[in-house]
């Protein structure tokens, strides 16, 4: 099913306007709807610069086309430089003197959790595009926090359905120290085990994000003679391990998953030397023909005169999702915002996608395939589209993960 | 295993070359200058990005191409040090020391931007040299032949830095230089040229350090501060200005890392300091390093005298006191916030400033303290079920007893040796509550730490806040002109004459310590609730250098300048980030044009103006400070 985005936006906001009727508008202020976004964006300009593209992209589209609640919308953003209690501070800054309606944002985990904490504290919408920390949604989720990209569970179950085909059976995993690096290993080995309860993992790796000492893990990991390798480092880091792996044959007769490689914000990089035959979650743009991103990525490539990256199509989606939520709740007024968030359909650049009532998590899903490389570059191939609500848990074990129901 | 071990070995050598390039020529500046240059990662990353740009444009297959690429690099970024020293250095080498180590990190600001806006945001993955793209079997592994030849670099560059500091007019002016500047400037050498072909010098190492990691390393953004952390440790861990020193820390770095993730693979983040603290408290100088000749004190003009305010300055402090206290009745509430984070770092200031002003000692890591505080008023909430009041009292306790047994280590050591063992101090703890997930929740931090009802109004906590950070700022100021204050400055100004009159100074120093992490912990304590979590960030090295931005703005000479800095430093900054993307470079200029302004800070500046401006005669005490020194 394909809905077109421009038709659905001013259909919803007509719609809005109607049931709304003016004087209702009036009273909440004619003035533009506020969003405040608050992002890495000096600490992390690669996933970064791409994302504001696509959210200005989106913004742009929504207010040509009436805006919401039949206001323009507007985002004020905000860097963080990496750091939460920043964030946070931006986040009062944006509440008390800029007046926005609702909070966005967030790279990094554990910025996430600290707007998402202050966001349940002022009682204030944050529609967390990127943190893919499960403790966003689950252990430290709240009435007030949503978020769309497929966390890091999601991805590592994605990526387990097909580690579990592979005849491997000594697995060695190496991943950046941190929340997300730790938390990759920790569901890939738990969901494999219960996949195939003989393998067994006889190696783990965990490079300081950023730091990685290339050659001596690569080394590390050869000396336990895998079958196979998880990786999940990304970035500067992955093309050093990937470089260092190449030259000393680490991949040869080997597989590997490895989870984002496939996103062009780390696939590009590598060039000629990406790597050939892992098992990713990525992003293949040139590839994906399905008429909304078809749409997404004409748009996005005349505008910027630029091919999207995966954070393209999260800003783009993040923006687009908030837009729709507005349309349903007829209101700025952020519990009736809450409410309508609740298993909220909105339009996204990979298809319909869902704010799930139970979680909060949004069924966005990821691509699965396997690297190659072609012209010269690093491309996805075999692949398919894992939708996101198909690598969750059940409700009941959701319902014990997520205390704050 | 015997395998494993040998090519671990000769991973760590790989790596230990590159390090050893840019801390060799970190440590030959300050050798000769006396500068602990922070943009020495800076150059050492522009030197990768310079090369990846004309390696690309000469192109990466032909070895004339790659090679002269790779040269010409490390030539342009001694260029770029000529420039840096002409137009940032060279105004201040008569400031304090720690205010050129200010300068050099408005640089490494300024350069950060300059490289995003230069080359985008994406990583740029090099080519591999020719001839040496492959590999060869050792011990039964593939080794990249790059790597080898790498390795043969370190030593390579060591042998040529020997013969030209033991055979060449310029190295023997340098080694002079190293041991006693003002006797080469007395004889008559020429220092400015000196000083600029040094740096220059040292500027082309880090910059042909970096264009060698072409083949290696993807070339990115980050790759300044996490070498500078790293080169810091090499050039303290070898001894300052011995290059010798630097490459044998270097290998023992590069091959501590090799063996370390086979070992433990999850503390590397804290093994390197942990290192650079057990080899700073049994040789406090380095592996090679000497003691400075005549005392470990600066070149700087002399501290002038500490004199309590006149009452001039009393009422202007008194009316900003009463302005702060009735804000609220006219701020509106973004305001408040504002005024709540900023009356908080200074409290953070002044605690740092009491130790580093009166006390004479500068810490690299008084986040610290500060994140402490705020980790033990969280730790006091999520695990003890307290509430705000018995864990603001907790807090600083467990920020003062970190305080009493770092500082029991740090005060036997001096100058920039007792501002890296801090540092040191500072990444352990720091690695502590990043790897400790159980009780501190790694970097996710711990969350929910709000204030007690009375107080979450935000009047209510802004009075809360101001209340305690002024208590707690006259204590310090009441202090440092108590008897303590008084033998911590003597301690300061001359330790021998202070010991003779029989004063304990590493005693009182060691006291003065511990107070200043007791006070930052309040200060981390109030930002813990303020903020409603914790996160590592909280004592990461970032904080620490902020803090010490804010002393040295204000001025170390009094104890309102650290206040004052804290108010002109985070506003800047929090203006600045709100009004651009490109705040860094802001930031970064608006440093380095203070620093060259103001070299004496701000309230040291305006503190002259007013002596030129009553014309006053210098101050009988002061001469007699000066005359006694």
């Amino acid at each position: 099913m394909t809905i077109d985005r421009r038709s659905l936006l001013a259909g919803a906001s007509a719609g809005a306007a109607l049931i709304a009727a003016p004087a209702l508008v009036r009273a909440q202020g004619a003035g533009p709807i506020k969003v405040g976004e608050i992002n890495s964006y000096t600490a992390q300009p690669a996933f970064l610069k791409p994302y504001r593209q696509g959210w200005e992209l989106a913004l742009e589209q929504i207010n040509a086309a009436g805006g919401a609640l039949g206001r323009k919308i507007e985002t004020i953003f905000r860097d963080d430089g990496g750091k939460p209690e920043d964030a946070v501070r931006h986040a009062g800054d944006l509440i008390n003197a800029e007046k926005v309606d609702l909070l966005s944002g967030g790279f990094l985990s554990n910025v996430g959790l600290a707007i998402a904490d202050f966001a349940a504290q002022n009682k204030r919408l944050y529609v967390a595009s990127e943190p893919l920390s499960d403790a966003v949604v689950w252990a430290k989720g709240n009435r007030y926090t949503f978020r769309l990209r497929p966390s890091t569970y999601m991805q590592a179950a994605m990526l387990v359905e097909e580690a579990a085909k592979l005849p491997a059976k000594k697995w060695a995993l190496v991943a950046p120290n941190y929340e997300y690096g730790q938390s990759g290993v920790k569901w890939f080995k738990e969901l494999l085990k219960k996949a195939k309860p003989d393998v067994e993992f006889v190696a783990e790796q965990f490079p300081a994000l950023g730091r990685i000492d290339a050659g001596a893990t690569v080394q590390a990991l050869e000396a336990s003679k895998p079958d196979a390798i998880f990786n999940v480092t990304f970035g500067a880091d992955l093309s050093n391990f990937v470089r260092q792996g190449n030259t000393r044959g680490l991949f040869e007769g080997r597989a590997v998953v490895s989870m984002l490689t496939g996103e062009p914000e780390y696939l590009d990089p590598l060039g000629a030397e990406a790597p050939v035959g892992w098992i990713v979650t990525g992003y293949p743009h040139a590839d994906i023909q399905t008429p909304e991103h078809v749409k997404f990525r004409d748009a996005y490539k005349a505008k910027f005169n630029d091919y999207p990256r995966l954070g393209s199509v999260v800003g783009f989606d993040t923006m687009n999702s908030i837009a729709a939520g507005l349309a349903k709740a007829g209101s700025t007024d952020n519990e009736k915002l809450v409410d309508a968030m609740k298993g909220l359909k909105f339009p996204s650049a990979f298809g319909q996608a869902e704010y799930r009532a139970i979680d909060h998590q949004s069924t966005l899903g990821a691509f699965v395939g396997k690297t190659a490389v072609k012209d010269g570059k690093g491309v996805m191939v075999d692949w398919r589209y894992a939708d996101g609500a198909k690598y969750l848990p059940s409700d009941a074990e959701v319902k014990t993960l997520r205390p704050a129901g | 295993m015997v395998d494993l071990i040998l090519t671990q070995t000769l991973n760590g050598l790989a790596s230990a070359s590159s390090l050893f390039l840019v801390a060799s020529g970190l440590s030959i500046i300050f050798g000769v200058t006396r500068i602990v240059n922070f943009a020495h990662g800076s150059l050492y990353m522009l030197g990768a990005y310079l090369a990846w740009t004309l390696v690309s444009a000469f192109g990466a297959a032909e070895p004339l191409g790659f090679w002269g690429g790779v040269v010409l690099a490390a030539l342009l970024v001694g260029l770029l040090g000529v420039v840096i020293e002409v137009l940032v250095l060279r105004r201040i080498y008569q400031a304090p020391e720690l205010f050129q180590l200010l300068a050099t990190f408005g640089v490494v600001l300024m350069l950060q931007d300059l490289a995003l806006a230069t080359w985008g945001p994406e990583d740029k993955l090099g080519p591999r040299a020719p001839g040496l793209k492959s590999f060869v079997i050792l011990f039964d592994n593939r080794f990249p032949t790059y790597e080898l030849f790498l390795i043969a670099v370190g030593p390579l560059v060591l042998l040529i830095l020997w013969l030209l500091f033991q055979k060449t007019r310029w190295g023997t002016l340098v080694r002079a230089a190293t041991q006693d500047r003002e006797m080469v400037g007395a004889l008559g050498v020429n220092q400015r040229l000196l000083f600029t072909s040094v740096f220059a010098f040292g500027s082309m190492l880090a910059g042909l350090g970096g264009a060698l990691q072409l083949p290696r390393e993807a070339v990115n953004l980050h790759m300044d501060l996490s070498m500078i952390s790293e080169v810091f440790v090499v050039v303290v861990v070898g001894g300052l200005g011995s290059v010798t020193g630097a490459y044998l820390a270097a290998v023992l770095i590069g091959i501590l890392h090799a063996f370390g993730i086979l070992i433990f693979p999850k503390i590397t983040l804290v093994l390197v300091f942990l290192v650079m603290a057990v080899v700073l408290v049994v040789k406090p100088y380095g592996l090679m390093g000497k003691a400075p000749i005549g005392g470990a004190r600066g070149h700087g003009p002399a501290e002038p005298l500490l004199l309590p305010a006149d009452k001039l300055t009393k009422l202007a402090g008194l009316i900003a006191l009463l302005l702060l206290v009735l804000a609220p009745l006219v701020a509106p509430d973004h305001i408040l916030l504002t005024l709540t984070e900023l009356v908080i770092f200074a409290l953070f200031a002044a605690s740092l400033h009491f130790m580093m002003g009166p006390g004479g000692m500068a810490s690299f890591g008084h986040a610290a303290y500060f994140g402490l505080g705020a980790y033990g008023a969280a730790l006091a909430v999520k695990w003890l079920g307290a509430s705000m009041e018995p864990a603001l009292i907790f807090a600083p306790f467990l920020a003062g007893i970190a305080g009493v047994v770092f500082g029991w280590f740090c005060v036997r050591l001096s100058g920039v040796y007792l501002a890296m063992l801090t540092l040191a101090f500072a990444q352990i703890a720091w690695a502590t509550a990043f790897q400790w997930v159980e009780l501190t929740g790694g970097d996710n931090g711990i969350l929910g730490v709000w204030p007690s009802a009375w107080a979450v109004s935000k009047t209510g906590f802004y009075y809360l806040a101001l209340g305690i950070c002024v208590l707690a700022i006259l204590a310090l100021r009441l202090t440092i002109f108590s008897p303590l204050g008084y033998a911590l400055r003597a301690g300061r100004d001359n330790p021998l004459r202070a010991e003779a009159i029989g004063l304990d100074v590493m005693r009182i120093q060691w006291v003065a310590f511990a107070v200043a992490a007791f006070a930052a912990g309040i200060a981390g304590a109030l930002f813990a609730f303020f903020k409603g979590s914790v996160f590592p960030t909280y004592m990461a090295i970032p904080r620490s250098v902020d803090a010490l931005l804010m002393v040295l703005l204000g001025g170390v000479q009094t104890v309102a300048g650290p206040v004052i800095g804290a108010f002109a430093y985070a506003g800047l900054s929090e203006q600045l980030m709100k009004a651009t993307m490109y705040w860094r470079f802001g930031l970064g200029l608006s440093i380095v044009l203070l620093v060259i302004l103001f070299p004496r800070g701000l309230v040291g500046a305006s503190l002259m103006l007013r002596e030129r401006w009553t014309r006053r005669p210098e101050p009988a005490a002061r001469v007699a400070v000066e005359g006694g020194r």
